[in-house]
């Protein structure tokens, strides 16, 4: 019972990064980025369902709220990741590897000081610098749901839906869609994709905004689970996602998703982990030592890296 | 058609190509040959935008096209089968033909083109749901050339379609270019094998180092001594 517990656990927190991982994978499948500022984007997807809650007066916990939230923060989420992409990462297009990657660095920076500098200062909204209360929305928070002695939080079960929706969308775009398979080609051989007549800018863009709305999805979600949300919220959480899509095999959408989910479980595993290198003190501890060995022993990742080859 | 004008193009400080003017008329097989590095592909990748030239200019159907990007080039009506084929592997064969056609918004056009493609190609039609990537040689310059055909494209450009595959394979992508020729498309194909190469074209420019330095027709540059020494292993 212990076990499915924490089963359990490990898939709602797992579906939590898997939804950020998508958006390393999809930009690094198509530009080569590893943007390191995408786990701040998941931040302000949260930010940004928190000050659509703050605008609307009245201060409902109405259900009816949460596609309201939902919007606001996919909005600013995507705004800011066109932004970074556009004013930070586009004019080094053609620059060595390193410059985009200390540029992303530089972009994470900014929006956490950004936002805890920033966002308190908007008359009616609460001092940024520490964490804010999340709205607890009717139906999705509240009393945990207990299926034969596992209990189940509702935000746990909403992240698990919310993924499970976000990836059968995300099949149906990428295979099924004429700017799905555009997207494949531009991460295939992006210059032979340019000969088709797409527009690789555009297709760029496209995978910024997929990342980003996704990332939206896991901040609104991890406002109704935690509570609370903080202007540093993103970066544990980012990383912990790159390790996701590094582990599913980075440029693979499906691996990001599969790699979510894998390193949330082993997290939650390691509580049975006896002794004292157990205990949930020790889990980011085990989730890195699996990134290591998965590295080693299979560098491309569980299901293989997509990155561009040419046969 | 095509009318390339005092080209220069460069890598960094090494240039490529170094001055080249050529024309390509309606109809017409026009082919460059050369040894590698003479600048031929970098030609081709120029006149499709995805180059730009240092000095010079690039004219298609009276309208200059050297700074235009790359995707809007194949929207006027010139396709580029690249070099070493670049099929996308990871997509089926149909995937890859309506790639060709991306940026057509004529539905029952591209249908019809790609049962054109088929009926070019017969072993595309029976495999079009496999990923391209576990095709031979010769197959996959089949769906590079038919993938080019599906933008409907007035001036076709082939990058060194015969690289690399069997004689018998070779054979029969020639013969598919005097095939599209004799429906009239025009061609602009970059070769190494000058021999076939100049077979069917009706006019030929050699390249050299990055300028032309010999040019004729086809007919003539096949028994031009200097050609036959140099291009043709013979002494």
């Amino acid at each position: 019972m212990e076990f499915l517990q924490q089963l359990v656990n490990g898939l709602s927190l797992g579906a939590l990064y898997a939804l950020i991982a998508v958006g390393y994978t999809v930009v690094y499948g198509i530009v080569q980025l590893i943007n390191f500022a995408h786990g701040e984007i998941f931040m302000i997807g949260g930010f940004g369902a928190l000050a659509v809650w703050l605008l609307v007066p009245g201060e409902s916990l109405s259900i009816w709220m949460l596609p309201i939230m939902l919007i606001g923060g996919m909005l600013a989420a995507v705004g800011v990741a066109l932004l970074t992409e556009r004013v930070a990462y586009r004019p080094l297009r053609n620059a060595p590897r390193l410059a985009p990657l200390i540029t992303a660095i530089g972009v994470s920076i900014f929006l956490q000081e950004f936002v805890r500098l920033f966002f308190g200062r908007i008359p009616g909204f609460p001092d940024s610098k520490r964490a804010i209360p999340f709205p607890q929305i009717e139906y999705v928070t509240g009393e945990a749901f207990n299926i034969g002695g596992v209990t189940i939080q509702r935000a746990a079960l909403f992240t698990l839906v919310a993924l499970a929706i976000c990836a059968g969308f995300l099949y149906v775009f990428v295979n099924k869609t004429r700017l799905g398979r555009a997207m494949q080609a531009t991460s295939q051989d992006p210059d032979t994709a340019r000969l088709m007549g797409i527009n690789v800018d555009k297709i760029i863009m496209v995978a910024f905004a997929l990342g980003a709305a996704l990332a939206a999805v896991a901040g609104l979600a991890h406002g109704l689970r935690y509570t609370n949300i903080d202007f540093k919220m993103g970066f544990l959480a980012g990383l912990k996602a790159f390790t996701a899509a590094v582990l599913g095999g980075i440029g693979n959408i499906n691996g990001a998703v599969v790699g979510g989910l894998v390193l949330g479980v082993v997290e939650s595993m390691a509580t049975f982990i006896p002794g004292q290198f157990g205990g949930s003190a020790w889990k980011d501890v085990w989730a890195f030592v699996l990134l290591i060995l998965v590295l080693v022993f299979r560098p491309q990742g569980l299901l293989g890296a997509r990155v561009v080859d040419r046969a | 058609m095509l009318e390339v004008k005092n080209l220069q193009v460069a890598y960094g400080r090494v240039r490529a190509v170094k001055g080249i003017s050529f024309t390509v008329e309606q109809g017409q097989v026009v082919t460059l040959v050369g040894t590698n590095g003479a600048g031929k592909t970098t030609t081709l990748k120029t006149i499709s935008g995805l180059l730009r030239p240092e000095a010079g200019e690039i004219w298609f159907e009276g309208k200059r096209i050297d700074s235009t990007p790359a995707h809007e080039v194949v929207t006027r009506g010139l396709a580029h089968s690249p070099e070493g084929r670049r099929i996308f592997p990871r997509l089926t064969v149909e995937d890859n033909l309506r790639l060709g056609a991306f940026a057509r918004k004529d539905k029952a056009g591209v249908a019809k083109d790609l049962q054109r493609v088929f009926n070019l190609f017969e072993i595309l039609q029976a495999r079009r749901d496999q990923p391209a990537g576990t095709f031979s040689g010769g197959e996959q310059q089949m769906l590079a050339i038919g993938r080019a055909m599906m933008s409907r494209p007035k001036l076709l450009m082939l990058d060194e379609p015969s690289m690399g595959l069997s004689p018998l394979m070779m054979q029969r992508i020639m013969s598919t270019i005097t095939e599209l020729k004799s429906e009239g498309v025009t061609i602009l194909l970059v070769e190494q094998n000058a021999q076939a190469a100049l077979s069917l074209a009706d006019y030929g420019y050699v390249l050299e180092v990055g300028k032309i330095v010999l040019q004729d027709s086809g007919k003539n540059l096949l028994v031009d001594e200097a050609v036959r020494k140099a291009y043709l292993g013979e002494d």
